[in-house]
């Protein structure tokens, strides 16, 4: 059975006084002890869809229908108590910026401790003594010490290990990793990686949801990847078989445009065009305009046909229509 | 710290300062101490006589070295007038102003914070609205205005409060309280203005921060995330402005103290540079001088112990 099952997600998002889908109808599963890549360029509406199933959408966001089916409850449904308990509780969350992430008043110690206080039934003394073995499963040097330090003492890839220390510490089934590594350079981003793969899901069976704009990222780290675009998930497999044979043309584009020795990292600048704002979005495929195999059916309105191959492979345009 | 202890090496060249300027400013103001003090009994050798008995004879700097002199020695002069010493005068005077701007400042505290916090958190509620009207009111009417209205409203229509006057402590706390009751608040007031305002947009501004939504991820309750985390982070600016408008607080005690007749230093200070009594008014200004950089003193302090960032000495 799955830990996670989304289902028809639609996000909406009011600007200038009327609503637009930012995600528009996604699902997909996940199941414990397995990390699932979702891929996709800027603004293509991954962090819409992590704090959608945080349910911590910004105040002129909405959840717009659809179920997020997690511990036998719909996330989307339950009450504003229950779902506080299950954040930082079954469900950790890591962001982007570690420089940012961490209140730069509290100690490190006292902010791994809270977490704690909040979920369990543990005084502060025991919560020191957790948030120290956290620091330590972490692998951050001198730990006893980081515990009394301040998020401007340490560097950013502590800082990030900090915030992943505090994501796993009440033992979440489930982590969702926005852009964890982003912001870090290449050895700590694979380290970071690493430590997520072995904590999570090597040690303890959960689940994790590594949103990241780096194919090579999910390489290294995920079983199973969504290529998101414009709102949609285009095309979803294990991550063997997509980057072996990658189907849509936007995976294509995105796995030409991944980077590698040679192109800077991050830089996605090979596929022309960019994606369409909100509201600016072409009827049928969104890809249009940006496709090197676009026809003429693809601006069919009802959408491309969304094809399933096999258990996992699943893609949804017209070049691979039956 | 460092920048604590440079604060306290400037305490005595500031105060310095601001006694040769209270005694310059005093002496540029027109009108003899010795004919205040002589009335209309005036003549001219008794005039001569006061004149040189009080050392307004001498050159100017011999003057100023002479008080300067005397001040060291811990001797703050004596009142012109009744000849008591000044010191004296300033122990029954300060306590006065000491506790209406502290009570001032707790009352401002008290209403602003709270609601600047309610209405940053809930921008366009009920609480920031009332926050923008306690702004207009409290920016745009002046203090002595603000004071006769409440006198009107409170005690002579209400009789909640008296009018004027004081009463010492000793007299019970109850009783105490309520004679302050309307001087502070109306000396609150303006500070209360500023106050929610600052509060409102320092909490704004710490809302929009990742690690709120950081700490929201970590399903910690509302509550604690305003009162614990956005607070400390919002109180930064707060008390740097409370630090810098008790200066005003400290001028706005002057006015009010008028207004109410509360025998404080202000009164004390209006008083005396009426019937120019030097050693009253420079002794008086000094000592609130000496407020305000202490406060501001304070104010650091305090500052570098909610700001981490300025404590010295990184691990
Ligand atoms: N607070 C917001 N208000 C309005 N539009 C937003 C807001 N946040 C994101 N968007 C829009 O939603 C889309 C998806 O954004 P996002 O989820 O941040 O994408 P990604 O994480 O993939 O870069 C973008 O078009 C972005 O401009
Ligand atoms: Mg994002």
């Amino acid at each position: 059975m799955s830990l996670l099952e989304v289902n028809h997600l639609r996000t909406e998002f009011e600007t200038g006084g009327n609503w637009q889908e930012a995600v528009s109808d996604i699902s997909f599963d996940l199941a414990g002890g397995e990390a699932l890549g979702l891929v996709g360029e800027s603004g293509c509406g991954k962090s819409t869809v992590a704090f959608s199933l945080m349910r911590l959408l910004p105040g002129n966001a909405r959840l717009a229908g659809g179920r997020i089916g997690f511990d036998g409850k719909d996330l989307a449904d339950i009450g504003e108590d229950e779902m506080r308990r299950m954040r930082g509780g079954r469900i950790g969350m890591m962001f982007q910026n570690p420089m940012t992430a961490l209140d730069p008043a509290f100690r490190i110690g006292s902010q791994i401790g809270e977490t704690l206080q909040t979920h369990l039934d543990v005084d502060r003394k025991e919560a020191r003594r957790m948030a120290l073995e956290l620091l330590r499963s972490v692998a951050i040097p001198a730990a006893e010490e980081r515990l009394d330090a301040y998020p401007h003492e340490l560097s950013g890839g502590m800082r990030q290990r900090a915030a992943l220390a505090i994501a796993i510490a009440c033992r979440p089934r489930l982590l969702i990793a926005d852009e964890p590594t982003t912001a870090l350079d290449v050895t700590i981003q694979a380290q970071i990686l690493r430590l997520i793969r072995t904590l999570l899901i090597e040690e303890r069976g959960a689940g994790v949801l590594l949103i990241t704009h780096d194919l090579g990222v999910v390489a290294h780290t995920c079983d199973r990847v969504a290529i998101m675009y414009a709102g949609e998930i285009v095309e979803t497999g294990t991550v063997a078989s997509v980057f072996a044979n990658p189907l849509h043309p936007y995976t294509q584009a995105l796995l030409e445009a991944a980077p590698n020795a040679r192109t800077p990292r991050g830089s996605l600048a090979t596929i022309p065009g960019r994606v369409p704002a909100l509201g600016m979005r072409p009827s049928g495929c969104r890809f249009r305009g940006r496709c090197a195999f676009e026809r003429p059916d693809c601006a069919d309105p009802s959408g491309p046909p969304r094809v399933r191959l096999d258990k996992h492979r699943e893609v949804a345009c017209v070049l691979h229509a039956a | 710290m460092t920048s604590t202890v440079r604060r306290l090496l400037l305490l005595l060249p500031t105060l310095f300062g601001v006694s040769i300027v209270v005694f310059l400013l005093l002496r540029l103001i027109p009108g003899d101490p010795a004919q205040v003090i002589m009335g209309l009994r005036a003549t001219p050798e008794g005039l001569a006589a006061i004149t040189r008995d009080l050392g307004l004879d001498l050159p100017l700097h011999e003057q100023y070295v002479r008080w300067l002199g005397a001040l060291f020695s811990g001797d703050f002069g004596r009142d012109y007038r009744s000849n008591v010493p000044v010191t004296q005068l300033l122990a029954t005077r300060l306590p006065v102003t000491l506790e209406l701007t502290l009570l001032s400042l707790l009352l401002a505290l008290i209403v602003a914070v709270p609601l600047g916090v309610r209405a940053a958190v809930h921008p366009n509620g009920i609480a920031d609205k009332a926050a923008s009207v306690l702004g207009l009111i409290g920016i745009s009417i002046p203090d002595f205005w603000l004071g006769i209205l409440l006198v009107l409203v409170f005690s002579l229509t209400l009789g909640m409060f008296p009018s004027s006057g004081f009463v010492p402590f000793s007299d019970g706390i109850f009783a105490n309280l309520r004679a302050f009751a309307l001087p502070a608040l109306t000396l609150a007031t303006g500070l209360s203005a500023v106050l929610v305002r600052v509060t409102r947009s320092a909490v704004t501004e710490v809302l929009s921060r990742d690690f709120v939504r950081f700490l929201k991820a970590k399903g910690l309750p509302p509550r604690a995330i305003i009162n614990r985390h956005v607070l400390r982070n919002a109180s930064v600016p707060i008390i740097t402005v409370i630090g810098m408008q008790f200066g005003y607080l400290l001028g706005g005690a002057v006015i009010v103290e008028q207004v109410f007749d509360l025998p404080g230093v202000g009164s004390l200070i209006v008083t005396a540079t009426m019937e120019r009594n030097y050693p009253v008014v420079q002794a008086g200004m000094l000592v609130v001088a000496l407020l305000f950089i202490l406060v501001n003193l304070g104010t650091d302090l305090l500052y570098a112990w909610l700001n981490p960032r300025l404590r010295g000495g990184a691990r």
